[in-house]
């Protein structure tokens, strides 16, 4: 029986295999023979090298497949090719036996490292609002500690530079939120109170919630990058050993001014929300006096304090969780990327958990 | 005749990450104006120990003193004045890449002290001229190299004026005229202001330059295995180990 695979032959001779290899055992044969040499039988074996021209990795590779069986005879091999597999030949020690392949997890194990993963990322992020918030009450105690320089230029990245995409996004929302109301409830007559849907939501809740996921997506990713990239360079290390708290150092003026600019922001993107929504009634043929005077009597204080409140919230949970990804960074080249994708998927799933409970407790006490 | 205080003291200290133990039973003292060599292979635990020193990592048992106090177990404003007694050069420099390098000399000076602004950079000024950077005072540190980044790092490393300086690597990365250019400012910082260094590092020709006094740890033994002054140890060691690191004999052939 003889295999035409040119570079590796197999004949029976008896009980043993004979292997004949040939030519040049460069990666292209290899890739051809390998799977027929995986797959002789488990008995006696020559191996002829004494065709074989040249060999690169893959051909040594090969060579060691074949010599590393038990009752292997190599016969034939130029010296100096068998220089080049000499360093791989002789008995495995502890020391280079090819280590043992960590066990897979079933998928019990993995639900259950990924649960206790997330209720221990859970605690560290309340320990870590927990230190921000004593670190803040400190520094309002003693203002001078806080880095009022680092505050402002924060502030500005994060709100002034925001200005239009917050203004966009929140006039696009008011202008689709009025375009579907308009359809439904001009089929009842009473097409004027899209200017009360359109408002109530925006201040109530669509204001307030799109400038918070542009602000994690802006500002809470940035924060994640910046402070990552000063752990990566051991800036963060440096702070400390210098006796300075980089809760204090960096993550105050960052969530001081998220606290800050998250308000003005909001009340922007309600104004350009209506604003929106007053467009699309203008288009539909309202005047403007009439749309005012819906919103004046449709809107209360509550329903723009409701948002307000909920603003500073976001704000802190924002630039918080920002700022706690980034202090989270481990050491790689995609440490800072993970660390500014988490902030952005923590940062929003945050705002809606806050929400949610917000849309709880105002129902109770009919805020 | 009296005892002085050793500038660092560590006793049977342990390192561990998790259940992976590093470092074990090991015990030395530095001795004020010394300059202290801590040297060894890759992985032998060289940067975990300094981190310990430094307060980074908590021991995981043993005890470290800096001039006779216990980091690990100070806390607030006692903590505060362990970390003032010594500074720290980390391997990349660590400089605040938004601040000057003047700014990251006044830094501390800024947050611990009353200083008036002159004041602070007048002094800032002074630090950076000791380490040969007078002329780089207003450059940010991406604007300068990285020989220069590593001087600016001692210069704020030095701003509270603390006796003892803790180097990680200070010649990684640099060309070897570079190099014995930092070598030649540790000797002057300590013949000059007497200041005492604890090196951590695996650069033969800045061993032998600077160090009064080395340890070598080895990362199969979990410990010290050696224990002198360099030269002593590259002729006399009877410890293979040692003679082959001292004079660059592979291992793996």
């Amino acid at each position: 029986m003889t295999d035409k695979n040119p570079g590796f032959r197999t004949e029976r001779r008896g009980e043993t295999t004979i292997v004949v290899l040939s030519g040049v055992l460069d990666a292209e044969a290899v890739s051809e023979s390998w799977g027929k040499a995986t797959a002789l039988p488990d008995s006696p074996l020559k191996v002829d090298a004494s065709e074989v021209d040249a060999c690169d990795g893959a051909g040594l590779a090969l060579l060691h497949l074949l010599t590393s069986r038990k009752n292997t005879e190599l016969t034939g091999l130029k010296p100096e090719i068998q220089r080049l597999l000499a360093p791989f030949q002789g008995e495995k020690t502890e020391k280079n036996a090819p280590s043992e392949k960590p066990k897979r997890m079933g998928p019990i194990e993995n639900l259950g490292q990924l649960a206790s993963g997330f209720f221990a990322d859970l605690s560290e992020i309340v320990a870590f609002l927990g230190k921000t918030v004593a670190t803040f009450l400190e520094c309002c105690r003693k203002p001078s500690l806080i880095r009022w320089t680092d505050l402002w230029v924060v502030a500005e990245r994060a709100g002034v530079n925001a200005l239009l995409i917050v203004g966009l996004i929140s006039f696009l929302t008011g202008m689709i939120l009025a375009f579907q109301a308009a359809t439904a409830l001009r089929q009842f007559g009473v097409e004027i109170f899209v200017v009360n849907l359109v408002s109530l939501a925006m201040l109530r809740e669509m204001g307030v919630i799109m400038t918070g996921v542009v602000l994690a997506g802006r500002s809470g990713s940035a924060f994640a990058a910046e402070i990552g990239t000063m752990k990566i360079n051991e800036e963060v290390s440096a702070l400390e050993t210098m006796g300075l708290d980089p809760v204090r150092f960096l993550v105050i003026p960052r969530v001081l001014a998220g606290i800050l600019i998250m308000p003005f922001l909001t009340i922007y993107a309600d104004i350009m929300g209506v604003a929106g929504g007053f467009l699309v009634m203008r288009l539909e043929g309202y005047p403007l006096p009439a749309l005012w005077n819906q919103l004046v009597g449709a809107v209360s204080t509550n329903d723009l304090l409701s948002g307000l409140i909920k603003s500073f919230f976001f704000g802190f949970l924002v630039a918080g969780i920002g700022c706690l990804r980034g202090l989270q960074t481990r050491s790689g080249p995609s440490a800072v990327g993970e660390s500014t994708t988490r902030s952005v998927v923590s940062g929003i799933f945050l705002i809606v958990v806050a929400d949610a409970i917000f849309a709880v407790v105002f129902y109770v006490l009919k805020f | 005749m009296k005892k002085t205080t050793p500038s660092v003291r560590v006793e049977n200290l342990t390192a561990a990450y998790g259940p992976t133990v590093i470092l074990e039973h090991v015990n030395f003292e530095v001795q004020p104006g010394e300059v202290f060599v801590v040297l060894g292979g890759s992985g032998c635990g060289k940067s975990t120990l300094l981190k310990q020193m430094i307060g980074l990592i908590p021991p995981a048992a043993g005890e470290i003193f800096i001039e006779g106090e216990n980091l690990d177990k100070a806390s607030g404003s006692e903590r505060l004045a362990v970390l003032r007694k010594f500074g720290v050069m980390f391997q990349s420099g660590a400089l605040f890449g938004s601040m000057t390098l003047s700014e990251n000399v006044e830094l501390a000076l800024e947050e611990f002290t009353d200083l008036p602004r002159e004041a602070r950079r007048e002094i800032a000024a002074m630090k950076l001229e000791l380490v040969g950077l007078e002329d780089a005072l207003q450059k940010l540190p991406s604007e300068v190299s990285g020989g220069m980044q590593k001087r600016a790092a001692i210069a704020r490393a030095m701003a509270m004026d603390p006796g003892l300086l803790f180097l990680d690597e200070p010649s990684a990365g640099l060309d070897p005229v570079t190099s014995a250019d930092l070598d030649a400012l540790i000797l002057r910082l300590r013949d000059n202001v007497g200041v005492t260094f604890v090196v951590v590092t695996h650069e033969l020709a800045s061993i032998y330059a600077i160090a009064d006094r080395a340890i070598m740890l080895d990362k199969s033994t979990k410990g010290i295995i050696a224990d002198g002054a360099p030269a002593e140890l590259r002729d006399h060691s009877e410890n293979p180990l040692v003679r082959a690191f001292f004079q660059r004999k592979p291992q793996t052939s």
